[in-house]
């Protein structure tokens, strides 16, 4: 019971946390499950890259592909809302494996710009393709089923918001085993030193290709999800600045644990939707002021805050690095 | 044969050989030693021996099959393995973690998603006798990078030998371990199991006389001569290559 309360007990109070905020913020549902979404995708990003090591600034490619496809499906197959989440996945995770074979044969810049170039051309494509995506307009006639054909989705997003809720806890708990059980282990080992790695035989760029596009999966979901729940898929879905913006929670929150992408995600959003509430024109100053004094006095990540506080408290030096 | 047959090994890069036509044995049980000048293709050898190198000519066998055609991860998986010139560990994990990963990887169980990778009580018992066995038992939980570089080649032959592994060869095990902790390493590769075949490579001759009951002397890529302690510590040729007798 004790291991099990450690073990998980951060999760159920960040569960709590998430529930608690849907009544304090009843008439912002549709931004908490914004939120809900990022988590998913930062969560992703932070497989791929936090643990695995896998530089990446394209990781809107594999989330585009989720929210096109489960898009298409919902309107041209069957609207029902768990099957699409499904839809997603396999589309991100074929995405990420087939770009993957190539992508994970290289290392650090190369690999980033490739990264880049697999999100533009999926943008292009998706521009292009018009008759099937709806080109710079959108893919918009999306009506989905009620979930589990129980819960309707409403006007005041509150279904979409415990949907999400549901699919950002199985994602977590999914992630949580698997970076605990030796596969996960065997992704911080690539991370750490590939040249070991492959001295105690393991193939090293089949470990990559996984990590990838089980990466992609997930990131997959995060997109279809954000096509079911605000019905409409814009190119934006594969933009650079989506990357990006992963990254940048993903590193405000601290990399290579869990918890980091859920908070950093959550500051955000928040800094960013209260900053653009007071001043639309010059709140990517906020962000940015944020972001440097992470780097600078956290440069683990906000989640390494309350050690390096301690360290402080106690009169140590060099606390944070 | 048992163990690792090497025939007419050659590199060349370009115009340089690097390793010309070495033949070499290596069965259950030896204790060899490849000794050499700097640029002598010691490790050259090493990584074509490994299969991070692919040669331009001849053959390796292992108890019989042409490994030739194998990555260097395969090998490792038939029992082929090596430590690092310079210590290659996994910085920021515990000593326990270093030496769980290659037990798993050679469990098969590096894909393995819902099982927790320290619920198994066999590998756990696995991991504990080898940190007694290189007496690591009060470091298991420390992060490599907090440990002195004696103590990370400790693990890392640790590590190695969770592996299992047939044939070890051994770049340098004492490299950069000062001199009052280096009986230590020698200490563990003496322990090492009887029925492995160890190749190591190294400069220190104390260590190489202790350890080794063949030796083998490469120059320029070519083996000069290979033989017991006493033969090679006679050998007048040696002599001249390591006391340099008259030349720069």
């Amino acid at each position: 019971m004790k291991a099990f309360t450690k073990s998980w007990g951060p999760a159920l109070a960040l569960l709590i946390f998430a529930i608690g905020l849907s009544f304090l913020m009843p008439f912002n549902l549709a931004f908490l499950t914004r939120i809900l979404i990022m988590v998913i995708l930062v969560l992703s990003l932070d497989l791929v890259l936090g643990y695995a090591g896998l530089a990446t600034l394209g990781q809107a490619a594999m989330y585009g592909a989720g929210a096109y496809s489960a898009g298409l499906f919902a309107i041209h197959v069957w609207a029902d809302p768990v099957a699409g989440l499904l839809v997603g996945a396999i589309a991100g995770a074929v995405l990420a494996f087939v770009s993957g074979l190539v992508l994970m044969r290289t290392h650090g810049l190369t690999l980033i710009m490739l990264t880049i170039a697999v999100a533009a051309i999926c943008h292009e494509i998706a521009n292009k393709a018009r008759d099937l995506t709806g080109g710079a307009d959108g893919l918009r006639g999306i009506r989905m089923d009620p979930v589990l054909g129980l819960f309707a989705f409403d006007f005041v997003g509150k279904t979409g918001f415990w949907y999400a809720l549901a699919a950002v806890s199985i994602v977590f708990v999914f992630l949580a085993l698997l970076t605990r059980a030796p596969f996960g282990l065997s992704l911080r080992g690539i991370h750490e030193s590939p040249d070991r790695m492959a001295a105690i035989g393991v193939s090293v760029y089949w470990r990559r290709v996984t990590a990838y596009t089980v990466g992609g999966a997930i990131a997959g979901i995060a997109g279809a999800l954000a096509a079911q729940v605000t019905q409409i898929v814009s190119l934006e879905s594969f933009s650079f600045t989506l990357s990006a913006e992963a990254l940048i929670m993903l590193i405000l929150g601290g990399t290579g644990r869990l918890y980091g992408p859920v908070l950093g995600t959550f500051i955000f959003m928040f800094v960013h939707h209260w900053a653009a509430a007071n001043d639309p024109f010059n709140w990517l100053f906020v962000i940015g002021a944020m972001v440097l004094a992470v780097v600078f006095f956290l440069p683990k990540g906000i989640i390494s805050a309350p050690k390096v506080l301690t360290r402080l408290g106690k009169g140590g030096r060099h606390a944070g690095s | 044969m048992q163990g690792l047959e090497v025939r007419g090994l050659t590199k060349r890069f370009g115009g340089l050989t690097v390793a010309d036509d070495i033949d070499f044995n290596l069965k259950p049980g030896d204790r060899k030693a490849l000794i050499g000048p700097n640029g002598a293709g010691k490790s050259t050898f090493s990584n074509l021996v490994t299969g991070i190198l692919a040669p331009t000519a001849g053959t390796i066998r292992f108890d019989g099959s042409d490994i030739g055609p194998m990555n260097e991860a395969q090998r490792v998986r038939l029992g082929i393995a090596k430590t690092f010139q310079i210590t290659t560990l996994f910085q920021e994990m515990t000593v326990r973690e270093n030496l769980r990963l290659p037990i798993l990887e050679r469990q098969g169980r590096g894909y393995q998603l819902f099982r927790r990778a320290d619920a198994t009580a066999e590998t756990e018992a696995e991991i504990k006798d080898l940190l007694d066995q290189f007496d690591l038992g009060a470091l298991a939980d420390r992060t490599v990078s907090d440990l002195a570089y004696g103590q990370q080649r400790l693990v890392e032959l640790a590590l190695t030998l969770a592996l299992k592994p047939r044939v070890l060869i051994l770049d340098e095990p004492a490299a950069g371990v000062p001199t009052s902790e280096s009986h230590l390493i020698v200490d563990a590769i003496e322990e090492l199991p009887k029925d492995l075949g160890v190749l190591i490579i190294e400069h220190d001759m104390d260590i190489v006389f202790r350890l080794a009951k063949q030796i083998i002397v490469l120059v320029q890529g070519r083996i000069l001569i290979e033989g017991s302690p006493d033969q090679i510590a006679t050998n007048a040729e040696v002599r001249e290559l390591y006391l340099g007798a008259g030349h720069d």
